[in-house]
């Protein structure tokens, strides 16, 4: 069963008498364990098809259903509730608490969740490991470099268990070195924990990792290949 | 909330500079607004202090008619029986009956209307404190004849000196006009200048002999142990003297018991405006806080921060500079104002202004400890309601707007 299905969304903002047509109705499928690039040039309505995916932003019109739930239907509050215990988040910059360490970031969502502390710890600890950051636990972000500071989101993103994570632009401030490391890092976690990824980029190197690629042009889905 | 609690400290102290500025004006503006209530208090205190001292005392006793129309034959007809009452009375430290004439102080300088007070000099020293503000000369020791103890202002208006002969025309018992000498044998200085130009003393059986009124009493004057016995004792002697008026000081003189009430609530007014004046700061500060950080706060709402929890971030930032503000403040105000309550403020350059409000050239500092906590109290109050405005603006942030980049 699909994890994500989208149903004929739009969205359109309104800025003044014009109208921007961000998406055109997209009717789209993510399935389980998924590793899957949406490209496009900038402009194409990445960003606007991942908010409405992840909730971050409710589309005009069409339905986002997650796990068998509308949550175009839910209020702010439900959504925010709802994004916390169903989708890790990577952003592309921002992503970390700058007065909190590495370590303290990834145990920041699991406290909000919940969780209890020796258990967020471990959690967290071993998470960074994961990533690779086991020697940099209590750096705060201002200590890491970029490309560590992403890979202490994408354990912050997995840290909550969701049910997939999202990545708008993640390796867009890195360089080379730093977005092949991080490729690898959430390749690898794709495989071992069946994690659904879903993340936009217009790097080549990027969509060359991965194993769907869907191009989206003026807020249309114009091709969807899996390799 | 602990997390929330070290996050909400920590980020105080991202930008150090601007925590620190509202920090020192939360402790400016507490120890200003403080310093300012206990000069205000300090102030009063010593007027009333002073005025009880030199002539007002806590209780009087008059005929009814008396403080109205100042006639010498209106003398109090129950001295006996307030005599026997005021003994029986612990509280009442001592008690003095004095006659009392108008009249005119002439000399090659001019004339001035004075109120002329028969006292019986010994016992007058534990109602009041003239002895003990002499300038020159002494206080009924040297004279046989008519001694008189004056005032420095009147002393200077007349040109007299201490063995100076001062002329009072006095009205006796008959309405005639008398005129006698007195010998100038000391000169006080109070603090009131109205109080040292307008009344002088001399001996109670002197002023019967030019008056003529050889029997009654125009006032009697009572002393309690401390001040704030004065209502218990002025209840008590009403109940039992009724022929006569009895008045405490803030009947008698009443612009010090309002002067008292306004400066209460003129202090308070004044440090509601100090306070609003930081709860500005605070609010500037805070929004400028969360303006600056709208990315951080859309991620944290994006990941799954709740409302709830933003706000109480927010607030407990916010409380946090309080925190820390109002305890320096306070501190800092108590010893500040516990260094002049001992010392004094020296105002001798003003001295002349305040001498005629009836206190000294130096301001005794003083500030119930009750309003310390008063204030802090209402520091954090503000603070906190300071602290609602930039809390509610972050709520209003949307998660997309804020991480876009
Ligand atoms: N908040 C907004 N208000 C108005 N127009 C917007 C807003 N966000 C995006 N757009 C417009 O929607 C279109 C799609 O934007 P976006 O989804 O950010 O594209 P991409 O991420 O592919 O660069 C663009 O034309 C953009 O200008
Ligand atoms: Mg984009």
């Amino acid at each position: 069963m699909a994890v994500i299905t989208t149903k004929e969304i739009t969205k359109i903002y309104r800025q003044g008498d014009i109208e921007v047509h961000a998406l055109n109705g997209v009717s789209i499928q993510f399935e389980k364990g998924e590793f899957t690039a949406i490209v496009g040039p900038s402009g194409s309505g990445k960003t606007t098809l991942l908010n409405a995916i992840g909730g971050l932003d409710t589309p005009t019109s069409g339905s986002v259903v997650i796990d068998g739930q509308d949550i175009t239907r839910l209020n702010s509050n439900e959504l925010i509730d709802f994004r916390l215990n169903n989708i890790g988040f990577v952003f592309q910059a921002y992503n970390l608490i700058p007065v909190l360490t590495a370590e303290e970031n990834v145990s920041f969502i699991m406290l909000l969740q919940g969780v209890p502390a020796s258990k967020r710890k471990q959690r967290a600890c071993r998470l960074l490991e994961e990533v690779g950051l086991s020697e940099q636990l209590s750096r705060r972000p201002a200590q890491l470099s970029g490309g560590q500071q992403q890979r202490v989101a994408v354990a912050r993103a997995l840290a909550s268990k969701p049910k997939f994570v999202l990545a708008d632009e993640p390796t867009a401030n890195l360089d080379s070195k730093s977005t092949g490391n991080l490729l690898d890092i959430m390749a690898k976690l794709s495989q071992e924990e069946g994690m659904t990824f879903i993340f936009s980029t217009h790097d080549q190197r990027v969509i060359d990792r991965a194993k769907r690629i869907i191009t989206l042009e003026d807020g249309k889905i114009i091709s969807d290949v899996t390799v | 909330m602990k997390t929330l609690i070290k996050i909400a400290w920590r980020n105080i102290w991202r930008n150090k500079l601007r925590s620190s500025v509202v920090i020192l004006s939360i402790i400016l503006g507490i120890w200003a607004g403080l310093f300012i209530m206990a000069m205000t208090l300090g102030l009063n205190e010593q007027r009333i202090n002073g005025a009880i001292d030199t002539y007002l005392s806590h209780i009087q006793i008059h005929h009814p008619g008396y403080l109205d129309d100042p006639n010498i034959k209106s003398t109090l007809s129950e001295v006996d029986k307030l005599e026997q009452v005021a003994g029986s009375i612990p509280e009442i430290k001592a008690y003095e009956k004095r006659i009392l004439a108008t009249g005119m102080a002439n000399s090659a300088g001019g004339a001035y209307g004075v109120q002329i007070i028969g006292i019986n000099p010994v016992n007058e020293r534990n109602l009041t404190s003239i002895h003990q503000q002499l300038t020159e000369g002494s206080y009924f020791q040297k004279y046989k004849k008519n001694p008189v103890i004056i005032g420095k202002k009147l002393a200077d208006k007349l040109h007299l000196k201490v063995r100076s002969k001062l002329v009072a025309s006095i009205q006796n018992i008959n309405n005639d006009i008398i005129t006698s000498s007195f010998r100038v044998e000391g000169i006080f200085q109070t603090n009131n200048s109205v109080f040292d130009e307008s009344s002088i003393f001399v001996r109670e059986g002197d002023l019967r002999k030019i008056t003529g009124l050889m029997a009654g009493y125009h006032e009697v004057a009572i002393r309690c142990k401390s001040i704030d016995q004065t209502d218990a004792v002025l209840a008590r002697l009403q109940s039992e003297i009724t022929r006569d008026k009895v008045e405490g000081w803030k009947d008698i003189a009443p612009e010090l018991g309002y002067a008292q009430e306004m400066m209460s609530s003129m202090i308070y007014l004044f440090m509601g405006i100090v306070l609003l004046a930081l709860a500005f700061s605070i609010i500037n500060t805070m929004l400028m806080a969360v303006l600056e950080r709208k990315k951080e706060l859309g991620m944290l709402m994006a990941i799954g921060m709740n409302k709830w929890r933003i706000f109480s971030m927010i607030t407990l930032e916010t409380l946090f500079i309080a925190m820390i503000a109002t305890p320096i403040g306070m501190l800092l105000s108590w010893g500040v104002i516990a260094y002049f309550q001992r010392h004094g403020i020296d105002l001798s350059m003003v001295a002349e202004g305040l001498s005629s409000l009836g206190v000294g050239s130096k301001i005794y500092t003083f500030l119930p400890t009750k309003e310390y906590w008063i204030i802090t109290l209402m520091t954090l109050v503000v603070a906190f309601l300071s602290s609602l405005f930039p809390a509610r603006r972050a709520l209003k942030l949307r998660p997309t707007e804020a991480i876009s980049t």
